[in-house]
């Protein structure tokens, strides 16, 4: 069992302790501050539009992340990643786990209905034939959630959520370039990303 | 003289309106890879796919499920309408699923429905 102490928020909250019990899985400090920060929101605004908006992105980008846990379920069992490799694929599949739970906590706390994984998702499988292919596959959608991020971070209402989105939008990064890296190719060719 | 300085001046000032108007497809090809998180050209993903994209009505990909918003918005997909979309989903739309501020550049929206329209007109890429 794992708790975690928070510390003051931003907001003028005097102080608050917020204890959660994540099964074991560690939550990371910008994921309890997500939660956190949802507490005060839901208390004060159950129900406002702005807060509809804001679990309406939320859920944007939790089937995202339930689509990628899954995406990298099919590297995984391709039998086409080997060593090293595979091993750091399920590490960043246990880190959209992680976004996906705190994620869709997230949106409970706020009132809303977080969706479910899909029952099946479909994947470009016949063109994955070499650990290149898995790799360059997982890049594009690692890429296209760091965009789907930056996308999101200006339309939520709540800064505390946009934060907590950024931190999320970090995460994918790193593994972009990391997956980059292991392709061969420049880990970080922009400085910029849109 | 001076009705046609004018004239001229006019039409060289609306040229680069008209090379921004063009759309880059290859340009527009970079940009789709930031849709990569939920969208795919040839299969429903988190969001429908893009193929048969033109002239299709808002909410309507078959086995795909979207908002209400959507369904209801009665959009039909074309160059205007994308372009107006893309500029601010979540304003054009309120309550669309697609949580995503947008593409304030109209260069790249340009360029991003250059591409779509390729790739639609692409038996390779929308078979």
């Amino acid at each position: 069992m794992s708790f975690f102490l928070v510390a003051q928020n931003d907001v003028g909250v005097s102080s608050r302790r917020v204890f959660l019990h994540s099964s074991g899985l560690l939550l990371s400090a910008s994921a309890v501050a997500l939660l956190a920060g949802c507490d005060t929101l839901a208390g004060m605004q159950k129900g406002a539009k702005s807060e509809s908006s804001d679990v309406a992105v939320l859920n944007s980008a939790l089937g995202a992340e339930y689509e990628g846990i899954a995406a990298y379920q099919v590297g995984a069992e391709s039998g086409l990643l080997e060593q090293p490799i595979l091993k750091v694929a399920l590490q960043f599949q246990g880190h959209h786990k992680q976004h996906a739970d705190v994620l869709a906590k997230t949106i409970t706390k706020l009132g809303g209905a977080a969706i479910s994984p899909k029952d099946k998702y479909t994947f470009p499988t016949d063109k994955l034939k070499t650990q290149a292919d898995v790799l360059r596959f997982a890049a594009q959608l690692e890429k296209g959630a760091v965009s789907a991020y930056l996308g999101a971070v200006p339309t939520f209402n709540n800064r505390d959520l946009a934060k907590a989105a950024a931190s999320i939008l970090g995460d994918e990064a790193m593994h972009w370039a990391v997956l980059r890296n292991a392709l061969g190719e420049d880990p970080v060719p922009v400085a910029f990303m849109s | 003289m001076r009705k046609k300085s004018c004239f001229l001046l006019a039409a060289l000032l609306a040229l680069p309106m008209a090379l921004l108007a063009a759309g880059d497809p290859k340009r527009g090809e970079e940009i789709y890879s930031r849709c990569a998180a939920c969208h795919s050209l040839d299969y429903n993903r988190t969001g429908p796919r893009h193929c048969g994209l033109f002239g299709r009505k808002a909410g309507s990909t078959p086995a795909f499920q979207y908002s209400v918003a959507m369904r209801r918005s009665k959009i039909v997909w074309e160059e205007k309408t994308l372009d107006t979309f893309l500029t601010d989903p979540m304003k054009t739309v309120p309550g669309t699923a697609m949580g995503y501020a947008g593409i304030p550049d109209k260069q790249e929206r340009t360029d991003l429905i250059a591409y779509l329209k390729m790739a639609n007109g692409s038996k390779e890429l929308c078979p």
